[in-house]
């Protein structure tokens, strides 16, 4: 065991914290438009953006270790994200240099680097959610053009994105209900495409439904072959394990619970002396810890070359129960303040923890669900029968 | 970067897991555990002949002198097949020998610990079960160049077959006076043994020492040492049993999987159904995490590292409360079976049984994380 870094890599690491003593200003500034706008073309020129693609798209050809550090690096400073088409970045960009052509590949990939438009990804379906392979969003060829015909649902930001990466059934007749899927690049203003917000339970808008009436898409705008839809969205999933910018999402949440568990009297004493509520303190911290060295147990796996299989769904549970357990947390310190939303002047910190409180179903449901990360680890993993 | 271990460590354990498993069978394992002294002296002798004995123990003083990243991938295996011995205890006790003694003191007793001739252990627990500086009562009084120890030590591990005790005694009347004295079993006035215990292949016992007079040349860490010397033994035994624990779960996860996948009930093999696979993969998620905390803590011991204590205490605190879950929830997706004495998934419950207080139970360690600052 050993956790220095190599010499290059502490010369990464150098380089990437004096970028940020440059042009990070102290954290009150970094939501101002010009700021982000310079951020945003400072880092797409040091080729953090993409940082881990192929350099001959634009990308970084950054190592697995330095797209650590770097998500590392930004994490701790708590800069501003690295380009902002984030699903473009996390999905739809590698989806389309695995698989794309290379017209794909030139009229995509650059938007993605420079954040020009979002994207919104259409998989799931009103009667396919964890059972995502059995969608059935219809679609035909007629000549040189895709005819779509059906319904998606949840689909994040659709209505501020440009595109969306689809999945669409073009195969009914066959035997593994995977293989009739294919993956279609659709522009979000084609003619009979509906999108409808749908309001979550905290009262916001993040996602909706998405209808499809007789939506012509060109031939030339499939991603990867007929059929191969299941496979180009599977494996493009692959980049580093770390948990890294997870982890340190948390680390800073928890920060502020104990600040908030500090701050906040209950029968008289600060609620971070009552034993019940320390306990749940300790018990998240250590988890967060977990999973920080989990990422790096998974980290070495993937740095030794050796596959890394459906370990990552441990982080992603201890995530999911942490995500829930915070939220709660914060309304026992905090009690009847935290009930309160915003617009009350009562209200806790504005109502921010009732807000988080609210919204830990977009993490715990959106990544697949806590079952389904069970089933995974107990099918995969441990071998037992297919349920 | 790299948070796994070198080829001589997977080596060694593919040799120690042979040698396990050519000497102990689970059902090896319950002959030597009910015998007379809870372990298996012939097997004793050859672990220290390959070397494991004294895995820690500088070569200088008949050991390997190799580090503790390595101890623990030899107790990750022991832990899997719950072997009696008293490696752990030994390995205490040496520590405590190499740490606090001085180089006489290291030559006299550490060979005869790393060969397995005699064995070591250390007796802190007293009646109070307290394992801060307040529960330590037992009197060392000075008495020329000798100090004399009277009271009795409870919770012992490996008390019955113990030839060296490093006792920790109360050398002056509060707080942090404190010491650790090198006892001999045959020392007038002692007397040690085991009591029946819940997990027989962890022996616990208690020691009685009746005004026994221990020579100067016997004491480690009087200068200086006080209540640090025995607060770092402590965290070591912590990262000791958690090692250990990590194989024991995973033992244990390993039978319970495979019972899941053989029993039918409703025409189907139950593995099947979520009731029982999913707390399966939350005991898989417990341990690959407490193993990840204490790896970790086992690479900041080795390297004197500052988080070290903090690191064992996340560990400690994480295994003491799912371990002992681990044991309870294998027997129950059992059923009936898994309450016998026959089935072996009783045999990993009782393991989670002992480990829970061992060195500090998750509340102990919740408190030292909040005092070392983690909180």
């Amino acid at each position: 065991m050993d956790f220095q870094l190599s010499e290059q890599e502490e010369e990464f690491r150098n380089e990437v914290r004096s970028f940020l003593k440059e042009n990070l200003p102290p954290e009150g500034e970094r939501n101002a438009a010009d700021f982000l706008g310079n951020w945003n073309a400072k880092v797409r020129e040091k080729r953090w953006v993409g940082f881990s693609w192929p350099k001959d798209v634009g990308g970084g050809g950054g190592s697995v270790m330095e797209q650590v550090i770097l998500k590392e690096e930004m994490a701790r400073h708590r800069a501003p994200s690295l380009g902002t088409c984030f699903m473009g970045l996390a999905w739809v960009g590698p989806s389309i240099i695995q698989y794309g052509t290379e017209e794909q590949k030139q009229k995509y990939i650059p938007d993605i680097l420079d954040g020009a438009y979002q994207w919104c990804t259409g998989y799931s379906e009103p009667d396919s959610g964890s059972d995502l392979a059995s969608l059935k969003c219809k679609c035909v060829q007629e000549g040189d053009e895709y005819i779509i015909n059906g319904q998606k649902i949840w689909t994040s930001i659709a209505m501020w994105s440009k595109m969306m990466i689809l999945l669409v059934r073009t195969d009914t007749d066959v035997d593994v209900k995977h293989d009739g899927i294919t993956c279609l690049l659709v522009p979000m203003d084609a003619e009979g495409l509906e999108v409808r917000p749908i309001r979550n339970m905290g009262g916001g808008a993040m996602f909706a439904e998405v209808f499809f009436t007789d939506v012509r898409v060109p031939v030339e705008n499939r991603l990867g072959d007929e059929g191969q839809g299941w496979q180009v969205t599977v494996s493009a999933l692959a980049n580093e394990r770390s948990s890294i910018a997870e982890v340190y999402g948390l680390r800073r949440k928890m920060e502020e619970l104990k600040d908030l568990a500090r701050n906040t009297r209950r029968a008289g004493s600060a609620a971070i002396e009552i034993p019940s509520i320390r306990r749940r303190l300790q018990r998240a911290d250590i988890r967060i810890e977990s999973m920080r060295l989990n990422g790096q147990r998974f980290l070495t796996k993937q740095l030794r070359g050796e596959p890394l299989g459906s370990e990552t769904s441990i982080n992603k549970l201890h995530r999911a129960a942490l995500e829930v357990e915070m939220g709660e947390l914060a309304m026992e310190i905090a009690g009847s303040a935290s009930t309160l939303m915003r617009g009350s002047e009562d209200a806790l910190e504005n109502g921010r923890w009732a807000d988080f409180a609210l919204g830990w179903p977009e993490v715990v449901i959106g990544g697949g669900t806590p079952n389904i990360q069970k089933n995974i680890i107990s099918e995969r993993i441990l071998g037992l029968p297919k349920d | 970067m790299n948070f796994g271990f070198t080829e001589e460590q997977d080596l060694l354990r593919a040799e120690v897991r042979k040698f396990l498993d050519a000497n102990a069978s689970l059902e090896e394992v319950r002959k030597q555990a009910e015998g007379d002294s809870g372990f298996d002296p012939k097997l004793w002798k050859q672990m220290a002949e390959l070397g494991f004995v004294g895995l820690s123990i500088p070569e200088a003083h008949g050991g390997a002198g190799l580090d503790l990243v390595t101890l623990l991938v030899l107790l990750e295996e022991t832990g899997r097949s719950l072997l009696p011995s008293p490696l752990l205890s030994n390995v205490v006790a040496s520590q405590a020998i190499q740490q606090f003694g001085n180089e006489e003191q290291r030559g006299r007793w550490l060979p005869g610990l790393a060969n397995g001739s005699r064995i070591g252990t250390f007796a802190l627990l007293e009646q109070g079960d307290d394992l801060s500086p307040e529960g330590l009562c037992l009197e060392g009084k000075r008495d020329g160049d000798e100090t004399i120890l009277h009271g009795r030590k409870l919770f012992v591990p490996d008390a019955g077959r113990a030839d060296l005790f490093i006792v920790a005694y109360r050398s002056g009347g509060a707080g942090e006076e404190c010491g650790l004295a090198v006892v001999e079993r045959q020392a007038k006035g002692v007397s040690a043994s085991d009591s029946p215990a819940m997990d027989l292949t962890k022996r616990l016992g208690s020691l009685e020492l009746d005004d026994v007079r221990v020579a100067g040349d016997c004491i480690l860490a009087e200068s200086g040492g006080g209540w640090s010397a025995i607060q770092r033994l402590i965290d070591l035994g912590a990262a000791l049993v958690t090692a250990e624990s990590v194989g024991a779960a995973e033992a244990a996860l390993e039978i319970t999987t495979n019972f899941a996948k053989e029993r039918e009930q409703f025409d189907s093999k139950i593995g099947r159904y979520q009731g029982v696979k999913h707390p399966l993969a939350e005991m898989y998620v417990d341990i690959e995490s407490y193993k990840s905390l204490v790896y970790y803590a086992f690479w900041a011991l080795d390297e004197g590292a500052e988080d070290a204590a903090l690191a064992i205490s996340r560990a400690k605190a994480y295994a003491s409360e799912t371990f002992p879950m681990l044991g309870i929830n294998g027997v129950q997706l059992h059923g009936g079976v898994g309450y016998t004495w026959e089935y072996d998934i009783q045999l990993y419950l009782k393991r989670g049984k002992w480990m829970r207080p061992m060195y500090g139970d998750a509340d102990y360690h919740y408190d030292r994380i909040a005092q070392l600052g983690g909180l």
